[in-house]
């Protein structure tokens, strides 16, 4: 069982349609118990940083989070999820976030060039960083594949745990992983047959 | 870099796909879940949804069938059709969709756009406009383009841009269905003006005019067509080739 971790943050249909249609069995909760029993977790979210990481709090999940990562378990964040497991974030104003990968979330905005939309909306390339081996999360995909992004804050500041990006007249963190846990800024729920095998890969890797 | 955006629009009337299809291959050509999955199958790399039912009861079965076209296709869903109020927002979201367009809402009650980006966030609404040349002016046009509203274009999408629209779909009435090629003055224009995206709609005949819409104006995002991809005249897989084999950045998988 995969458990999608509810807490009152964004629409979460397309994410559980997406893993049902993978063959996942899907429980969308905020229970901790069944967060424990889960193979494995995926955090969701969409806003502001600063309103959903204090909800996690307030719900205590994000011990949970935290508690379940150390033991093993594979975590998949996406988008603000992806955001959240990075040590801390300068959207309006400064909040800690799960601390669970060395990193800094910050605008886009200073470093895309003039004539860059922000948002950065749309369907853009992963490609891989040269120095490392390809990520088991891209196991069924291939670099230059297009997944779907819509966010205008980005991962900064942790080169060491990126394992892909996306060319938008800077070079924006797409993906990050540290040991069980894996962080995608895009939308694999909304990148048609490439995120579901993206998440596929997340729903085969061992805990 | 972000790839130009091909996308086809469907138009449901108490459940079915009207304008009617004669794709090979499907068997109900007006179910609109079957035509959904067959575009995203194919490499569209959106779908417009416009429900135009009048009744109540035709209403209730869009939200059914959004419901099914939602969880089959993986790729971003825009819907529009009879959004006046936040509640309709909030009622297609529900559904699955990932945007929201408004048109004829919007124009009755401008705040609608205010109200719904609060909400839901910028990259949720979609100002779409129906606009035709009157008297030396883009106008905008209600209730599907019937109705003059005296509003000029370039000003009511500023607005509707400053109020918090992500993206705007510009439908030129002028070239619709005509299948001369898109309205690039009119799009010129209004890509001048506005740093959201554009979607360029109506006039689209052959391929060579997405071509000539993304080459001749690199600011537009995207382009939207209906029945060319319903007849099956110009098909998304070849259209995009085409488009890459001439310099245009796609998403080929």
């Amino acid at each position: 069982m995969i458990a999608i971790i509810d807490y009152g943050v964004g629409n979460l249909f397309s994410l559980r349609s997406s893993l049902s249609a993978i063959g996942q069995e899907v429980c969308v909760t905020g229970d901790p118990t069944l967060i424990h029993q889960a193979e494995r977790i995926v955090l969701p979210g969409v806003g502001a940083f600063g309103d959903a990481a204090a909800l996690l709090r307030q719900r205590g999940l994000d011990q949970v989070v935290r508690g379940e990562a150390a033991s093993g378990k594979p975590l998949l964040g996406i988008c603000l999820g992806m955001q959240l497991l990075l040590s801390r974030s300068f959207e309006y104003g400064e909040h800690q976030g799960l601390g669970l990968i060395e990193g800094d979330v910050v605008s886009m905005e200073p470093v895309v060039p003039v004539g860059y939309k922000v948002p950065h909306i749309g369907w853009n390339a992963l490609l891989f960083p040269k120095d490392k081996p390809v990520s088991p999360l891209f196991r069924y995909i291939r670099e230059g594949d297009c997944v779907y992004f819509v966010h205008s804050f980005y991962a900064a500041n942790c080169a060491a745990h990126t394992i892909a990006v996306a060319e938008y007249g800077a070079m924006l963190t797409a993906a990050v992983a540290k040991d069980n846990i894996y962080g995608v800024q895009f939308h694999p729920e909304k990148s048609g047959a490439v995120g579901l095998g993206i998440l596929r890969a997340f729903c085969e890797i061992e805990g | 870099m972000i790839t130009k955006r091909i996308i086809p629009c469907l138009d449901v009337k108490d459940g079915r796909v009207v304008k009617g299809v004669n794709f090979l291959g499907l068997s109900d050509v007006s179910s609109p879940v079957k035509l959904a999955k067959y575009y995203s199958d194919c490499g569209a790399d959106e779908l417009v949804f416009y429900d135009i039912t009048a009744s109540a009861e035709g209403r209730a079965l869009f939200t059914d069938i959004l419901t099914e076209v939602a969880s089959t296709i993986f790729i971003p869903l825009t819907v529009g059709g009879g959004i006046h109020t936040v509640e309709d927002f909030d009622r297609v979201l529900k559904c699955g969709a990932d945007k929201v367009s408004v048109n004829s809402g919007a124009i009755r009650d401008p705040s609608l756009i205010t109200k719904a980006a609060k909400k839901y966030g910028d990259q949720c609404v979609v100002l779409s406009v129906d606009a035709k040349r009157v008297d030396g002016q883009f106008r905008v046009f209600a209730k599907g383009g019937r109705e003059d509203t005296g509003l000029d274009a370039i000003e009511w999408i500023k607005k509707g841009v400053a109020s918090g629209a992500g993206e705007i779909v510009l439908n030129s009435i002028d070239t619709d269905g005509v299948k001369g090629g898109f309205d690039l003055e009119m799009l010129a224009a209004v890509c001048d003006v506005v740093s959201v995206p554009v979607i360029a709609s109506g006039g689209a005949g052959c391929a060579e005019d997405f071509v000539t819409l993304f080459q001749t104006l690199p600011k537009v995002d995207a382009g939207l067509a209906a029945s060319i991809f319903h007849f099956g005249e110009v098909e998304i897989p070849a259209l995009k080739a085409e488009l890459s084999r001439r310099g245009i950045h796609m998403r080929l998988r």
